[in-house]
C-alpha cells in the first residue's frame, strides 16, 4: 500500500534511490538495504492515522524539500553550545551526521574503538548485530535509515574495558542549505565493559533547516554497565527523528537519560529497551522543558522478556508557550517474564496556559507473579509553593527557576554524571 | 514602625477584615488573640501580600512606606517576615538553598554583595544553634516530611537567618512541645532588639508567658476589638471569649 506518494521528500528518495542505493559494501549489507528499501516503498512515512503516529505529524517535515546526502560544507563549524563545562571526555564530532576527523579526538585506549559506521562494515559484531534489533520494529524510518544511511558512528568497548572518561558525541548542523540527514549508529558494550555515553545536538548559528533521521543499536552484554546521555540543545532550524533500540544481555545494566530543551521545532525519540535475559536492569530518565511552538515526543518501550529483572522508568515534561510535549510509555511484560519488577512514573507541568500534554501509560502483562506500577500527573505552578518563597524576598522567577528544579529533581537526582547533571540544571534555569 | 490604618480585606467578596486599625513601633511585641476564623491569619497574609487578598480600603505603611504598593518579594526585602500557621512542602527545594537564595536577593535589594560561602556557613550554625534546628533538617528539602513542629521550627529558622524588622508569627506555639515552645521564644527574645518588632498570633497564653508582649489585642469579626497589656491575655484564658463577644455584638446592635 502506498500512501505517502504526494510527499515531496518520498518521491524524492524513491527517485533518487529507486535500484541505486548506497554500496560498495559486503553484499549481505546491500541485501539488508534492498529489502528494507523495499519496506518502506510498501509502507511510505507514518501518518496521524497510524497509533503510534496519532500526535505527530511529520506531514510539514516531508512535503519539504531537501538536499539529500549533501556533501559536508566545507566553512567553519561552531561547536560552542555543545560544550559542557568541566566534562573531561573523549570528544567525537559528526558534522551533518559524517564524522569529522579534525574536530574529534584521537581515542587511543586499549578496548576502546570508535570508527565511523562505514569502516566497520567487516567487523564480525557488526555481521552480528546491525539491522537485527531496529528493525524488528515497524518503525518506517528505521526501515528507511537502514536502506539510506552513509555515515554514522561505530563504537565498541571491549571485554572487560572500564572507560576511563566519557565518551561526548556532538552532532552538530552546519549545511548553509536544507538537509535531510540519515546517522546510523552501532554502539557494542562487551561482556562486564562499562561506558558513559553523552550525545549532545546542537546546531551552528548560521546553519539551514534539517531533518535529522537517526537510528542507535545498542548492544549491551553481558554484565556490561553503560551509563547513556541524551542532551537535545538544537535550534529552532532542526528536527530530529532519533530511534534507540537497546538490547541487553543478562547481568547487564543500561541507564538512559533523555533531556530536550527549547530550540528544536519538531523531536520524535523512540527509545526500546529489550530486556534480552534474566536479572537484567534498565532505568530510563527524561527531561523535557519545551517553549515557543515546540513540538516533543517521547515513545519508549520497556520489554521484559524473562524473569528477574527490574525496570525503572521515570519522564518529567514541563511545557511553556504553545508547546506540545508526547510522552507514551510501554511496558511489556512477556509470559515468561515472572518477578518482573517495573515501575513508571510521568509528571507533567504545563506553564504555557496554552501549551499541551498528551500521555499515554501502556502496560500490557502477561505474566502474574510481578510487580508493576504506573502513574501519571498533570499540574500546573503550585500556587502556595510560589507565594512561601516570594515571602521570603525571593523573585518571581526565580521563584519559578528553584519549582522547575524541585519538579525535575525526581529525574536529575539519578544522574549518575554530577557535571552532567549540573550542566542539565542550568539547562533547565537558561530555557525558563 | 508598622501603622496599619481602617484596613478592609476579602477573599471572594467576603469582607474578612473590616476596619483593622494597628500601631506598632521599633522594639515593641504585639500579641494578637480571637477566636477562631476572626481573621488573624489573613491580617498575616495581607501584610506578606498575598493576592487572594483584596484590600479594599486603608493603608499600611511600614516606615512610612506603602506596603501594598509592593510585591511579596519586595515586602520580605523591607523587612516583612511571616511565620506561616501552615508552611507549604516543596519536594525537590533544599532548605539550604533556598535560604542561601533568599538572604542574598533581600542583601542584592539593600545593594549588598552575596554572603561569602563561609560567612554564610557561620550564620546557618549560629542560627541552628539559636534555634536548636537540626542541621539534618537544615539539609532536607524545604518542610519535606517534617513533623508539623518541625516545620513552625525551621519557621523560626528562617526568621533567625533573614532578621527581619517586623516578625508575624502565626500561631507558631500550635503544635511545639513544652520544649519546643521554650527554644523559640528563647530564639525569638534574643533575636528582640530596638530595631524591630514582632507580631505574635496565638490561642494561649501561655506563650505570652515566654515571650512578654508590650500589648495584647483580641480581633473580633475582622476588628481590633479590645486592646491592653499582658493581663488582657490572662483575663482572656480564665473567662473565654465570650463576654468580649456579648459586650461588642451588644455595641453593635445598639
Ligand atoms: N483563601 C480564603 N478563601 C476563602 N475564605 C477564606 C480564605 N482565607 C480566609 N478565609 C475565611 O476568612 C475567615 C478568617 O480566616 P482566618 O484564617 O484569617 O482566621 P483566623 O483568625 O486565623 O482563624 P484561626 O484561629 O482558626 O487560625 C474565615 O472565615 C475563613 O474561612
Ligand atoms: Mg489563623
Amino acid at each position: 500500500m502506498i500512501t505517502q506518494v504526494s510527499d515531496s521528500l518520498y518521491s524524492q528518495l524513491i527517485k533518487t534511490y529507486g535500484g541505486n542505493l548506497p554500496s560498495a559494501e559486503p553484499r549481505s549489507l546491500d541485501e539488508i538495504r534492498k529489502q528494507a528499501f523495499e519496506r518502506f516503498k510498501s509502507t511510505g512515512f507514518p501518518t496521524v492515522k497510524n497509533e503510534d503516529w496519532k500526535y505527530t505529524n511529520v506531514q510539514p517535515l516531508i512535503s519539504q524539500h531537501y538536499e539529500l546526502d549533501a556533501e559536508p560544507s566545507l566553512v567553519a563549524v561552531d561547536l560552542d553550545g555543545a560544550n559542557i563545562p568541566q566534562l573531561d571526555a573523549y570528544r567525537v564530532v559528526l558534522v551533518d551526521g559524517k564524522y569529522h576527523a579534525g574536530l574529534s579526538d584521537t581515542v587511543d585506549m586499549p578496548g576502546l574503538s570508535i570508527m565511523p559506521i562505514d569502516q566497520a562494515f567487516e567487523r564480525l559484531c557488526f555481521a552480528k548485530y546491525f539491522a537485527e534489533f531496529a528493525d524488528k520494529t515497524d518503525n518506517p524510518f528505521v526501515t528507511l535509515n537502514t536502506a539510506l544511511f552513509t555515515a554514522g558512528l561505530f563504537i565498541e568497548v571491549g571485554k572487560n574495558t572500564q572507560l576511563s572518561k566519557p565518551i561526548h558525541v556532538i552532532y552538530v548542523s552546519n549545511a548553509r542549505q536544507p538537509v535531510f540527514n540519515q546517522v546510523r549508529n552501532l554502539y557494542v558494550i562487551s561482556t562486564f565493559a562499562e561506558a558513559e555515553i553523552v550525545e549532545s545536538f546542537v546546531t551552528d548559528p548560521q546553519a539551514a533547516r534539517s531533518l535529522n533521521n537517526q537510528v542507535t543499536e545498542i548492544v549491551v552484554r553481558e554484565g556490561a554497565k553503560f551509563q547513556h546521555y541524551y542532551l537535545q540543545t538544537a535550534a529552532s532550524q532542526g528536527s530530529y527523528l532519533n530511534h534507540t533500540e537497546v538490547y541487553q544481555e543478562k547481568h547487564s545494566l543500561y541507564n538512559n537519560y533523555n533531556c530536550t530543551f527549547p530550540g528544536p521545532a519538531f523531536v520524535r525519540n523512540n527509545i526500546n529497551v529489550r530486556l534480552g535475559d534474566s536479572e537484567v536492569e534498565s532505568h530510563l530518565y527524561g527531561v523535557t522543558l519545551t517553549a515557543d511552538n515546540q513540538f516533543v515526543d517521547n515513545h519508549t518501550i520497556v520489554d521484559h522478556i524473562h524473569p528477574h529483572c527490574e525496570s525503572y522508568e521515570w519522564y518529567k515534561n514541563i511545557t511553556q508557550d504553545t508547546s506540545t510535549a508526547v510522552f507514551n510509555g510501554k511496558i511489556f511484560v512477556r509470559p515468561d517474564a515472572q518477578k518482573t519488577n517495573a515501575f513508571q512514573q510521568n509528571n507533567n507541568m504545563l506553564i504555557g496556559e496554552k501549551s499541551a500534554v498528551y500521555t499515554k501509560p501502556q502496560l500490557e502483562i502477561f505474566a502474574d507473579d510481578v510487580k508493576c506500577s504506573h502513574g501519571c500527573t498533570i499540574g500546573q505552578f503550585d500556587n502556595e509553593a510560589l507565594f512561601y518563597l516570594r515571602a521570603r524576598g525571593i523573585s518571581e522567577a526565580q521563584a519559578r527557576v528553584l519549582l522547575v528544579h524541585a519538579f525535575a529533581f525526581d529525574v536529575t537526582s539519578r544522574f549518575a554524571n554530577t557535571v552532567v547533571r549540573e550542566y542539565v540544571e542550568h539547562l533547565v534555569e537558561e530555557g525558563l | 514602625m508598622l501603622s496599619i490604618k481602617n484596613l478592609h480585606a476579602s477573599v471572594d467578596d467576603k469582607e474578612i477584615l473590616k476596619g483593622l486599625s494597628l500601631e506598632v513601633k521599633a522594639g515593641e511585641v504585639h500579641a494578637i488573640m480571637g477566636p477562631n476564623g476572626s481573621g488573624k491569619s489573613t491580617l498575616g497574609n495581607v501584610l506578606a501580600g498575598r493576592e487572594a487578598y483584596e484590600v479594599t480600603e486603608g493603608e499600611i505603611l511600614l516606615d512610612g512606606k506603602d506596603l501594598l504598593e509592593l510585591s511579596p518579594e519586595n515586602r520580605a526585602r523591607e523587612g516583612v517576615f511571616l511565620a506561616f500557621q501552615y508552611p507549604v512542602e516543596i519536594p525537590g527545594v533544599s532548605n539550604i538553598n533556598f535560604l542561601k537564595t533568599a538572604l542574598n536577593e533581600i542583601r542584592a535589594y539593600k545593594g549588598l554583595p552575596p554572603l561569602e560561602a563561609r560567612e554564610f556557613l557561620n550564620r546557618v550554625k549560629e542560627k541552628q544553634k539559636l534555634v536548636e534546628f537540626d542541621a539534618k533538617l537544615a539539609n532536607r528539602s524545604l518542610n519535606e516530611g517534617f513533623s508539623g513542629g518541625e516545620k513552625k521550627r525551621n519557621e523560626i529558622f528562617q526568621l533567625a537567618m533573614l532578621e527581619p524588622k517586623l516578625g508575624i508569627l502565626d500561631e507558631t506555639d500550635s503544635g511545639l512541645d513544652i520544649d519546643a515552645l521554650r527554644i523559640v521564644a528563647r530564639g525569638v527574645n534574643q533575636l528582640r532588639s530596638q530595631e524591630n518588632a514582632f507580631i505574635v498570633i496565638t490561642h494561649y497564653q501561655r506563650l505570652l508567658e515566654y515571650i512578654v508582649p508590650d500589648f495584647v489585642h483580641v480581633l473580633y469579626k475582622g476588628r481590633i476589638v479590645r486592646s491592653g497589656t499582658k493581663e488582657l491575655a490572662l483575663e482572656l484564658e480564665e473567662k473565654g471569649y465570650d463576654w468580649i463577644k456579648e459586650t461588642v455584638d451588644a455595641e453593635k446592635a445598639v
